[in-house]
């Protein structure tokens, strides 16, 4: 295994955050002694990624996901544990390790507003200190993986959210970043856009090689993306390891459509019956029968068509998050 | 260096555009600029013409001369840099720009320069014009017309370092707003915006020579109106020197220690 690009051993953030009742009273107290809270957005977690990777990072909010994110791009001071990115410490923000990695966070913008994207992306250059070639030839690449050529020349304000979008990832991955940490590069996009920016995403993992984290809300971002998914939730980590491990794992059912002439029959006796309807009955069984009854069905039934499948993955996800982190469910790989 | 040359020229060229785009706002932030020191003037000129055209050494005519240059001298080494902190901080805008590979100041001086640079033939020509209608006295002194250019380039760079560092509290707090209150405040008296420092009481100007203030606007001034001699210029370049050092101290030290600070409590 080459030694890894992102090295994470019992990592720790704590946040002190100040509380207090609502009310005059208690804004005057909160003036002579202030109440504080330790809030554990990240509680000892540890992940290694190899180089190249492409690893879905998800968690509900409040997981600590993007605290995690900030950690590793160099935003955010670790309370406590080991961290190293490209062989840097990130907190250090030394230049060389800068100019290899990226950050993409959903709303916060690098393009200048007023002007055009293209502007803001030779301020990049001179930022990044890229040659003119190397610009020009990224430039082009990202102008045609992206179709960013209507909009180069537009003002950043009169884009849409999906076209700004494209601009910002653009702008952030000028420089050819080795480390790519993208925090919902998708959100707010409508579907054809979040297809197009994935596709991206995997095309620019192939062709540079570069390693990629990345969260969202969207499954269907990390099924297309990801073979290995890291759930975290209220700072721990519930689950390392490939995405059909989590769903072996975390399903003990399975999904039967079966097509029937109609819905008279009583299907009761074979499992839950979810629906039915024009004769298409959706069953949950327990993974362990569902050979068993898909037999039966076949034998007692006039079935038209039948399918075996797995819960939709935001199922999954959400039984994951309804375990308990101290419940032995730990880090599987 | 040459990258360094390459940001700027960049830089030049983004806040250009940027401020084409605000050209409404930019006009109306030159009539407040314009405004101020004129109402100083026609107050100030109102007094010595009520006490017999002389007020510690200045006819109306030399409150005019010093009001217009000041006007000048304040538009060159004026920031907006403490608002601009406070922004960026609580609406997070600092996090992007701390994960380049490039000290933020930089972006902020050619931001600045750029700025300057676009408004002040406008500036100059409002003067000009002002100096039809109110008739200013000059004393044509040649050395300290040459010294005057220096002197207001380091007055720049001092207000500019002071106030970048103190921008910097937005580290530490989110309402930095009563702070830059009182720092224009103190602005007001001690650098000689409201009126000459030499008509200010004696504490008053032992106060300002010893802060930054007098050598953020003051001297400039006073060098071009030949009020002062080749030995108190020498010691106004001593001072500026001094507080430049003293300034790019302040913001090393402040900025290392506000970034330590924003990265441990959230960016």
């Amino acid at each position: 295994m080459p030694s890894p690009v992102i090295h994470l051993h019992d990592l720790h953030k704590t946040y002190e955050v100040s509380e207090r009742e609502a009310g005059v009273r208690a804004a005057l107290k909160s003036l002579i002694h202030r109440q504080t809270e330790k809030v554990r957005a990240v509680d000892g977690i540890s992940f290694d990624l190899a180089p190249g990777e492409i690893v879905g990072f998800l968690g509900p909010n409040g997981a600590g996901k993007t605290t995690t994110l900030k950690m590793l791009s160099g935003l955010l001071h670790p309370t406590a544990g080991e961290l190293a990115v490209l062989g840097y410490v990130p907190w250090k923000r030394e230049r060389a390790f800068l100019r290899q990695i990226t950050l993409v966070m959903g709303q916060r913008n690098q393009l200048v507003w007023d002007i055009p994207a293209l502007d803001s992306f030779e301020l990049n250059r001179v930022i990044y200190r890229l040659s003119p070639a190397d610009y020009r030839q990224t430039l082009d690449e990202l102008t045609t993986l992206l179709e960013l050529e209507p909009l180069l020349r537009k003002p950043v304000r009169n884009l849409s959210l999906g076209e700004r979008m494209k601009c910002e990832v653009a702008a952030a991955l000028l420089h050819r970043p080795q480390v790519v940490f993208l925090d919902e590069p998708t959100i707010g996009l409508d579907v054809t856009m979040q297809r197009r920016l994935r596709g991206f995403i995997a095309e620019y993992n192939r062709r540079f090689g570069a390693t990629v984290l990345l969260t969202s809300h969207y499954m269907a971002d990390v099924e297309a993306l990801c073979r290995r998914v890291i759930v975290i939730h209220r700072g721990r980590i519930l689950f390392d390891g490939d995405l059909s491990a989590l769903v072996q794992r975390f399903t003990a059912h399975k999904t039967i459509v079966v097509q029937l002439g109609d819905c008279s029959d009583d299907l009761r006796g074979y499992g839950e019956v979810v629906s039915c309807e024009d004769g298409r009955a959706t069953l949950r069984v327990p993974k362990a029968e569902t050979a068993r009854v898909t037999e039966r069905l076949l034998a007692d039934l006039p079935v038209i068509d039948l399918t075996v499948e797995d819960p939709p993955i935001e199922e999954v996800i959400e039984r994951v998050f309804e375990q308990e982190p101290s419940s032995g469910e730990e880090a599987d790989g | 260096m040459r990258a360094l040359l390459e940001l700027y020229v960049q830089q030049f060229k983004t806040s250009f555009a940027t401020m084409l785009q605000y050209r409404a706002s930019l006009v109306i932030w030159l009539i407040g600029q314009v405004l101020e020191p004129v109402i100083y003037l026609i107050v100030w000129s109102t007094v010595a013409r009520a006490s017999g055209d002389q007020v510690g050494g200045f006819t109306s005519a030399d409150f005019a001369a010093y009001f217009l240059v000041l006007m000048i001298v304040n538009h060159v080494t004026y920031t907006w840099i403490m608002y601009e902190f406070e922004y960026r901080v609580r609406e997070g805008g600092l996090s992007p720009v701390l994960l380049r590979p490039v000290h933020p100041i930089h972006n902020d001086v050619a931001d600045n320069l750029t700025s300057k640079m676009v408004s002040l033939p406008g500036m100059l020509l409002t003067a000009i014009g002002l100096g039809l209608i109110f008739r200013p006295d000059f004393r044509v002194v040649p050395w300290a017309i040459v010294a005057f250019i220096p002197s207001l380039a380091l007055a720049f760079v001092v207000r500019f370092l002071v106030e970048w560092s103190l921008a910097l509290a937005a580290f530490w707090t989110t309402r930095v707003g009563a702070l830059n209150q009182m720092y224009f405040v103190l602005m007001l008296f001690l650098s000689g915006q409201m009126a000459p420092l030499s008509l200010m009481p004696a504490w008053i100007q032992v106060t300002a020579s010893a802060l930054p203030f007098r050598w953020m606007v003051a001297f400039p001034i006073e060098l071009l109106l030949g009020r002062l001699t080749p030995a108190e210029a020498l010691i106004g370049f001593g001072a500026q020197a001094i507080w430049i050092a003293v300034g790019l101290g302040l913001v090393r030290i402040v900025w290392r220690a506000g970034v330590r600070t924003y990265s441990a409590v959230g960016a």
